[in-house]
């Protein structure tokens, strides 16, 4: 009963995303482009410095390709996490005056992330093309890995954003702590030059996990994946950790979401 | 039970406890402080045990001062807020939402805000896509469709928003004080529009602290003070008990306020002064608020060292506004008064008060025969209140009208 009341707001989910989207990119003359903006100069800048400076992507075929997949799947992390984070605060009137699921909120910020991401994947294909790289028999697979980033950005964006309610400082560590996890996934730097235990451990974060499972089904067999670092039992563990993460996250949230009217 | 299937809504012992904290501990550090301390919390308890029925196909008003309770209570009823305790139950479809106009967006054209502000009312697209065409009618905005919402004049907002929760096919509908916007054409329609939904059988809560829209349009009001129910049952008793609430306490205030206001009092001449005035009804009862209509009197209390012949008595009424409504004094009124001396003092009245709402700032002023020597000159200090039952006429002062075609 309670699922099919939230089948009814689907819509809703679209209504918020389109707005979201218009909102963005109206009146500016390059739209969708700008948030093109950020992870290509970014990729421009590490591409100089790592493969002219450093030559640490030497040992990989195409690694300007990789580079490039690696950035736009940790933006959408980040993009999605942040606009997730406020869209429970932002939306502080509408919350205090009309009642609807307010999952809606956070879910369709995330949707709006996942559909630049998903824009941001067409660029990345078009660079596949000019560089050569011929996409393998794996290449579908990408489709499950997307699905597995969407659940556990969401969780992460639902956990986020039932603290921020709360604690107005979630902001500033999540900050910290998204920059800290950036040079502790393997998305400059191939996961070959990271000392064998580490490299284990790295491995174990979910988001390594998707990054280069994405990479090898898409553009490299020869980078380190989960099932070539990590033994059996072991290598499991990223995958489920996306799962319990969301169901942590949507349990807290919906514990908190009764009370966010009078908290904000 | 049978007589259970007239009920729409149904509230069973409703309490709501708002904890705030002393200190909000809105950062992490903060609280990650004071994990050992005990918190501190003041209880405010916004509604107390409140049960009521509201039956199916009524126009239902909850009325009340500011802090009443009465919009805790209606969000409550549309599950914006949890009940601390109590349970609500409910027959129909409700509509969730309180004010008009939540959730659109003042970017997007009143098209793009129809899809929008209507999915937050739990509409799908097809729906709103049926119902269209008699959503942008009623709104009058047929060749304003493509415009941003943000250019329209309030009105047109407001008949957007209002056409929309119209259209929102809910079977209980909750509104807090949105009769309140909208020029008065528009809002007769709207009030039209209620009826007609009460006539498919449709519930419709009013919060408001409007007396004559409960009187004029509710089946059955409720009165809420401090988060109680104070009277519930037909409008114009439950109005009326309303009026004489506020009455009593404004009476209070300005007794207090009068308390204050004695060292502000300027005399011009230490042996001559006006030393206060009361109001009067025509009991002779002391009192502050009077309904239209009445008598009031304003007895000034005069107090000479010296005897002064010929004075003469003066008083100005303004309203809060500043305007002045009227001015006599004893001299044109025609009143000789040889000498006074001591103590005394003289009633004015006020016959029939031909006023309405509002608070009325009362001048008195002791001069000479020539008006040249002001002895005692008290402008605008002494207030008093009217409040009016009458909704027939608007404005400040009540006329003899007639009419005639």
């Amino acid at each position: 009963m309670k699922s099919l009341q939230s089948l009814k707001y689907y819509g809703l989910v679209r209504e918020l995303t389109l707005t979201d989207f218009k909102l963005k990119y109206k009146a500016s003359f390059f739209g969708y482009l700008w948030s093109l903006g950020k992870p290509l100069m970014l990729f421009g800048v590490l591409l100089v410095v790592f493969t002219s400076f450093f030559k640490m992507g030497g040992a990989i075929p195409n690694y300007p390709v990789y580079l490039l997949l690696g950035i736009v799947l940790w933006t959408y992390f980040v993009e999605a996490t942040f606009s997730s984070m406020a869209s429970i605060v932002g939306k502080g009137d509408l919350i205090r005056k009309v009642y609807f699921p307010r999952i809606i909120l956070t879910i369709s910020a995330s949707v709006t992330a996942l559909i630049t991401l998903l824009l941001n994947l067409v660029v990345v294909l078009i660079f596949m093309i000019f560089s050569k790289v011929s996409p393998s028999v794996n290449s579908p697979l990408l489709f499950l890995l997307l699905i597995e980033f969407f659940v556990l950005t969401s969780g992460v964006s639902l956990l986020l954003a039932s603290l921020f309610v709360r604690f107005r400082d979630i902001a500033h560590i999540w900050e910290i702590c998204a920059q800290a996890m950036f040079y502790a996934t393997p998305i400059l730097y191939p996961l070959s030059m990271v000392p064998g235990e580490f490299g284990k451990v790295l491995m174990l974060s979910p988001i390594a996990q998707i990054i280069q499972d994405s990479r090898y089904v898409l553009i490299t067999t020869e980078t380190g994946t989960v099932f070539n670092t990590l033994s059996f039992p072991f290598s499991l563990i990223p995958y489920s950790l996306s799962f319990i993460i969301f169901i942590i996250g949507y349990w807290i949230f919906q514990k908190e979401a009764s009370k966010f009217a009078e908290e904000i | 039970m049978a007589k259970d299937k007239d009920i729409a809504i149904k509230v069973e012992n409703v309490s709501k406890l708002f904890s705030i904290p002393h200190e909000k501990h809105a950062t992490l550090k903060a609280s990650a402080l004071n994990i050992f301390s005990k918190r501190s919390y003041t209880e405010f308890s916004a509604l107390r045990d409140v049960s009521f029925e509201v039956k199916k196909g009524e126009f239902f008003g909850i009325i009340g001062r500011n802090g009443c309770g009465k919009s805790t209570l209606l969000k409550i009823i549309a599950g914006i807020y949890l009940p601390t305790s109590g349970k609500i139950t409910y027959d129909g479809r409700i509509s969730p939402f309180l004010e008009l106009g939540v959730g659109f967006n003042p970017e997007l054209t009143a098209r793009e805000n129809i899809f929008l502000g209507g999915s937050i009312l739990g509409l799908t697209r097809k729906e709103l896509e049926a119902s269209f065409d008699k959503i942008v009618e009623f709104a009058e905005l047929q060749d304003f469709i493509d415009m941003k919402f943000k250019n329209f004049s309030s009105g047109m907002q407001v008949r957007l928003a209002f056409a929309l929760a119209i259209y929102a096919h809910a079977e209980i509908l909750l509104m807090d004080e949105v009769l309140a916007v909208g020029d008065s054409n528009f809002q007769s329609k709207c009030l039209e529009e209620f009826n007609s939904y009460r006539e498919q059988g449709k519930t419709i809560v009013l919060v408001t602290h409007d007396i004559t829209i409960v009187q004029r349009y509710c089946d059955r009001a409720m009165l809420l003070r401090n988060g109680k129910i104070v009277n519930i049952g037909k409008p114009e008793d439950v109005g009326n008990e309303y009026m004489l609430q506020n009455m009593s306490d404004e009476e209070k205030r300005i007794l207090e306020e009068r308390e204050e206001g004695d060292e502000k009092s300027v005399s011009r001449n230490k042996d001559v002064s006006i030393t206060g005035v009361e109001f009067l009804d025509t009991e002779g009862q002391v009192r502050s608020v009077f309904k239209t209509g009445e008598d009031i009197t304003a007895r000034i209390h005069y107090f000479t060292k010296q005897p002064i012949e010929k004075p003469v008595f003066g008083v100005a009424i303004h309203t809060q506004d500043g305007i002045h409504i009227s001015g006599p004094n004893t001299r044109t009124s025609d009143i000789r008064i040889p000498e006074i001396c001591g103590k005394g003092y003289i009633d004015f009245t006020i016959k029939k008060a031909p006023l309405f709402t509002g608070a009325y700032n009362l001048t008195v002023a002791l001069f000479d025969w020539n008006l040249s020597i002001p002895y005692s000159f008290q402008e605008q200090r002494y207030i008093f209140r009217i409040r009016s039952a009458d909704t027939n006429q608007y404005g400040v002062v009540k006329l003899e009208i007639s009419w005639k075609i």
